[in-house]
């Protein structure tokens, strides 16, 4: 079964057109992630499935059913917001239960539903606190709690580790993948973060200027790339572009050779200058230009490289990506 | 960690500056207060001395409270004033939330329109306002009153909740939205409690000027059973003689039940500053 359909949606604030005929399918369970630049129409996205905006054209049916004009409460999601958005006069326990009382569960249920998601969380400790008193990790948690009471049909996630700092991300990165595990429910998660849409999905949808992209598997989208916003925007460091004239002479379209796939090679056809070396133990980072170009090779191990040598890189010619005029893959 | 910004210099140039001012402020009212326990000549004599043995008199109390109706003015100030917050703050908060929240056409201008009342006092259309409560039968009543002063404080109330309003964050409007409170419990249940220190700040605005006013209540309800406090004391100002003790009795329990109130509100305003600052 398919948890969200998108057929066609459109959105327009005005004469400005932000969504353009998107088409996305999330199965049942799925962990899908929305990743493109800032501006690129993802929350609006999210917020049209959340309802808080109306689509403009289009369809949005959530489990099969269409809901277009149904009310956010009614229509079986729980959304996480960027901001937390706990409600400051209320504690963790009546910011968690508000929903299920405007439910009108019984009080068992709510109590029983608290206990359980606090616990998950980590939260049973805090439970008479208000969100004042807690730091910016326990306020995330609080917020993901909020939404787990509720045992949506689908979850949504609008930048929830933007606030944190990035020892507690990395950390509330995993709880969430762990909560996925766990919960086995849907979940669509927005962000601008390529790590995190990497280790989080199962499905990426990566979104410029409002169109979708390229759907698939991470993996999928890393190796095989569609066009070259795509191949530029996941990895990191991300991949590196030259005209292919560089190599071959007279060749007008674009050569992508992702980081780690550059290797040094005293018969390599790029020679570059040194301009930095990124010592980070476990791997180098050398940028180094090429007529112009700047180009990052990321060498596994430690390598004395000093600034301003130049270097012979070489690849492989089945990790090259070579794209046309347009950006679109050849 | 303030120890360092904190110049004691400047402490007690702030803290001297703040006394003055306090001295300065309270100054009439204490000058009222001794005087109101003092016989009439004391007055005249010495009007700084404090009341001592020979010069104490309660007669000034004695006067108000054997006028009989003083209890009446009481009550009736009290009415009109709390009535009037009432709908200033209900009616200024709905308002101030439909501009602050919604999209729709004219916001701006509508904005613009309820703050002009601000600029404009609302005295000049006296004589407007006294044709509509004759012809609409409201003369000497208190409705007259507090229809008047909760027009009076409807434009400073919206233009100052809707800029609060504005402050909240829309994402916690729509986590309410998604969790399912209609529109109205988003209203009472949530934006309210956040703005409840702009509320009390409005509050205490219109609070003083409502319970000092002479204007309308002499135009509009002079009638002994609707006279308000401040109109009430009035018969104790004569054109050729004022009973001074009295006019000052009056005046000293006038005080009382604005400053009850102002401490209800100014507690909301300190509660609300504190619990803002740490977001």
């Amino acid at each position: 079964m398919t948890a969200l359909t998108l057929t066609n949606v459109n959105k327009s604030f005005g004469d400005v057109h932000v969504l353009k005929d998107i088409n996305i399918e999330v199965e049942d369970g799925e962990f899908v992630v929305f990743v493109g630049p800032s501006g690129c129409g993802k929350s609006t996205l999210l917020r049209v499935i959340a309802g808080l905006e109306d689509a403009t054209s289009g369809e949005v049916r959530i489990g099969n059913e269409l809901v277009n004009t149904t009310p956010p409460s009614k229509r079986g999601i729980a959304m996480v917001f960027q901001s937390y958005a706990l409600y400051p006069h209320l504690n963790v326990r009546k910011n968690m239960s508000l929903a299920l009382k405007q439910e009108k569960q019984s009080k068992a249920v709510i109590e029983e539903r608290v206990m359980k998601a606090s616990r998950m969380l980590n939260l049973e400790d805090y439970l008479e606190r208000y969100p004042s008193e807690l730091s910016g990790g326990q306020r995330q948690r609080v917020a993901i709690g909020r939404a787990i009471v509720r045992e949506p049909k689908l979850f949504l996630f609008d930048e929830p580790l933007s606030n944190l700092d990035a020892a507690l991300r990395m950390n509330t990165r995993l709880e969430i993948a762990n909560l996925h595990d766990t919960l086995a429910a849907s979940m669509i998660y927005v962000t601008h973060d390529q790590t995190e849409a990497m280790t989080l999905a199962d499905k990426i949808v990566v979104l410029r200027d409002g169109r979708v992209e390229q759907i698939g598997s991470p993996m999928e989208l890393y190796n095989n790339p569609v066009n070259q916003f795509v191949a530029g925007f996941l990895g990191s460091p991300a991949m590196n572009f030259m005209p292919a004239a560089f190599i071959a002479e007279g060749d007008t379209r674009t050569l992508g050779v992702r980081p780690e796939d550059l290797r040094l090679d005293a018969d390599g056809d790029l020679s570059a200058a040194v301009q930095h070396v990124e010592q980070l133990g476990g791997d180098t980072n050398v940028i180094a230009q090429m007529k112009g170009t700047q180009i990052t090779a990321r060498l596994f191990g430690q390598h004395a490289i000093s600034q301003g040598e130049t270097v012979k890189f070489g690849f492989s010619s089945e990790r090259a990506f070579y794209f046309n005029q347009d950006g679109l893959r050849t | 960690m303030n120890k360092a910004r904190t110049n004691p210099f400047n402490n007690i140039a702030m803290h001297g500056a703040l006394i003055l001012y306090t001295l300065i402020a309270l100054f009439p009212v204490f000058v009222i207060l001794i005087n109101s326990f003092k016989t009439r000549k004391a007055i005249f004599r010495e009007p700084l001395a404090l009341p001592d043995a020979d010069t104490f008199s309660m007669i000034g109390y004695q006067t108000v409270l054997k006028q009989g109706d003083f209890f009446l003015y009481f009550q009736n100030s009290l009415i009109v004033t709390v009535a009037s917050l009432f709908f200033v703050l209900l009616f200024g908060a709905m308002a101030a939330f439909a501009l602050a929240e919604y999209r729709f056409k004219g916001n701006t201008l509508m904005g613009l329109y309820l703050a002009l009342g601000i600029m404009i006092p609302i005295r000049i259309g006296t004589v407007a306002i006294l044709e509509m409560m004759v012809a609409s039968g409201l003369v000497n009543t208190l409705w007259a009153l507090i229809l008047v002063y909760t027009a009076q404080g409807l434009p400073l109330a919206v233009f100052i909740l809707c800029e609060f309003m504005r402050q909240v964050s829309d994402d916690l409007k729509n986590a309410a939205r998604v969790d399912g409170l209609s529109e109205y419990a988003i209203f009472f249940q949530l934006v309210l409690p956040l703005v409840r220190p702009a509320m009390a700040t409005v509050a205490v605005f219109n609070m003083i000027p409502i319970w000092n006013d002479l204007w309308f209540p002499l135009i509009l309800a002079p009638a002994e059973e609707v006279k308000t406090l401040t109109l009430g004391s009035q018969v104790f100002i004569g054109q050729f003689v004022t009973d001074w003790n009295a006019v000052l009795s009056a005046l000293s329990m006038a005080i009382l039940p604005v400053l009850v109130l102002y401490v209800i509100f100014s507690r909301q305003l300190i509660r609300g500053l504190t619990s803002g600052a740490v977001k």
